[in-house]
């Protein structure tokens, strides 16, 4: 059912944590029931310098996530903005279908950090 | 490195016993004839056919001819519920049955609603028992139909049967048990217990897939689900399965002769499992802890973690089980039966199914006790505490 890629993201997952004093953070998912992501980068004049995950979810769930922080590590907001579930599922080798939604999770999970950051920037901007 | 494997998904499937294939192979190769040929090929078959089924009615109490051979479990519940309600008289439009059945009952019962019968699903209490008192209430002059599984699929919490037979009958109405899981591993006497159908599946007692049993206490009218022959007295008509029947047969016989000493068995390597988890990995929650069980099975969940991502984890470790929950385009979905519990749905979908059998050894415990709190602790940390811990429900500290 899935990819190696998949196999190793999932058992041996890259960046698990939670980055302290964040530029963004982004999480996505149900509470409920079903997948939840949280993603948080550390920002140096544009660039990703840091990213952490925290996911709870199967294994497409927690190796998309992985995935995505190992994407975006050192890559320019503008360059992350750029990633989408496609970039991801690719980046894995391919997700079974019924999977698919896990990719647009993580991605959603990285477009909700970065507009974390630019609300956060654009606030520090306007009352200093 | 994944060398040896384990098998803990019993309540799944099971193995085809080798005394059950050596009973089946002569009427595969030799003696394959039609049950209904006259000739000897035919006759031949068909005593062997009826060999079996004296043998199964007998496990049950019932009589011979009071026991039927079907395709699956699935298709004795389908011919029960529907059979039954099908050809109930006039007045009798009701079927009342719980939240936690099979979902062959489940939506059997949903599609006789959208026919105009009245269905109701009971309730259970949080140890995943059928609530009684409101058995009592759902049932009345209008119901011709009470099914109460004899054990859960998911939990293995065995259910007050005899009771709910009884408050069917006062009311006029008869009673069915889903027996999938409990026959082979409980004694079942349907006199005694006053149960006039009853479903069975080969599969899950060490037989052949596609063979399933349904008594049907005689003089019950029902409408079959199929039109043809005159096999199995139009009840389930089509050229019946006489290796499969054969083999169901000798695996009942089988699991009678062991029944005590199995279930004493496997209770002691089931409580050691529980007891091993319990104390090495915290916030952990047993559901079903505290009713009434088969002794193969235990349900406990793992806040925090994913179930999927458990069982994958645990596969790749050699070991195979199941979750309470089934992944759907998108969703995942939390088992009905441990949220008919009171369990929610995150917990839901974290827990996991335990299930032994015939073949399970103390060496499956162990590699189970040495590879799962690791597993839980890395998976645990990858998800940090974002999906909420400790479920609540904590009735087995």
């Amino acid at each position: 059912m899935y990819s190696k890629k998949v196999m190793d993201h999932f058992e041996n997952p890259r960046n698990v944590g939670v980055i302290e004093n964040p530029d963004g953070i982004g999480k996505q998912g149900n509470p409920v029931c079903g997948d939840v992501m949280e993603l948080s980068i550390k920002v140096n004049e544009d660039i990703i310098e840091d990213v952490k995950f925290r996911t709870f979810g199967c294994c497409a769930a927690i190796a998309t996530s992985s995935m995505v922080t190992e994407l975006v590590k050192g890559k320019s907001i503008d360059e992350a903005e750029r990633i989408s579930k496609q970039t991801v599922a690719e980046a894995l080798d391919g997700l079974p279908p019924v999977k698919m939604h896990c990719s647009n999770l993580a991605a959603d999970a990285l477009q909700d950090a970065i507009r974390d950051y630019r609300e956060r920037k654009k606030a520090k901007e306007s009352v200093g | 490195m994944m060398d040896k494997r384990y098998y803990f998904d019993h309540n799944a499937t099971t193995p085809v016993r080798p005394e059950v294939v050596e009973a089946m192979l002569p009427y595969l190769t030799e003696r394959f004839g039609n049950a209904s040929s006259i000739h000897s090929f035919g006759r031949e078959a068909r005593e062997a056919l009826e060999e079996s089924r004296r043998k199964i009615a007998g496990f049950l109490n019932a009589r011979p001819g009071e026991f039927y051979f079907t395709g699956c479990g699935t298709e004795s519940d389908n011919i029960a519920l529907a059979g039954v309600l099908q050809s109930a008289r006039e007045g009798k439009n009701a079927l009342v049955t719980t939240a936690i059945e099979h979902s062959a009952i489940i939506n059997t019962g949903k599609v006789l609603e959208e026919r105009g019968f009245k269905v109701t699903f009971v309730g259970v209490d949080h140890r995943g028992v059928v609530d009684l008192d409101a058995l009592r209430k759902a049932v009345g002059p209008e119901t011709a139909l009470v099914s109460v599984m004899q054990a859960n699929n998911e939990t293995g919490v065995l259910q007050p049967i005899h009771e709910a037979a009884r408050i069917a009958h006062e009311r006029g109405a008869l009673f069915h048990t889903d027996a999938v899981q409990s026959a082979g591993k409980v004694p079942i006497d349907v006199v005694e217990t006053g149960i006039d159908l009853l479903t069975m599946s080969a599969h899950k007692l060490n037989a052949l897939k596609g063979v399933g049993g349904i008594y049907i206490r005689k003089e019950i009218p029902i409408t079959p689900l199929m039109y043809g022959g005159h096999h199995e007295h139009g009840i389930r008509p089509g050229t019946e399965n006489v290796p499969g029947a054969v083999g169901f047969a000798r695996a009942v016989e089988l699991a009678v002769a062991h029944m005590k000493d199995e279930a004493r068995k496997l209770s002691a390597l089931r409580d050691r499992l529980e007891k091993s988890i319990l104390d090495r990995i915290p916030d952990v929650v047993v559901n079903g802890f505290g009713a009434s069980r088969l002794a193969n099975t235990t349900n406990i969940s793992f806040p925090g973690v994913d179930g999927e991502a458990l069982l994958m984890s645990l596969d790749l470790a050699g070991v195979a089980l199941s979750t309470g929950s089934a992944c759907t385009i998108g969703e995942v979905e939390p088992s009905h039966v441990l949220l008919a519990m009171g369990v929610n749905p995150r917990t839901a979908t974290s827990s996991l199914r335990f299930s032994m059998g015939w073949g399970t050894t103390g060496e499956g415990i162990d590699h189970i006790i040495e590879a799962l709190p690791p597993i839980v602790e890395r998976l645990r940390r990858v998800s940090g505490g974002i999906a909420g811990g400790c479920s609540g429900n904590c009735s087995c500290h």
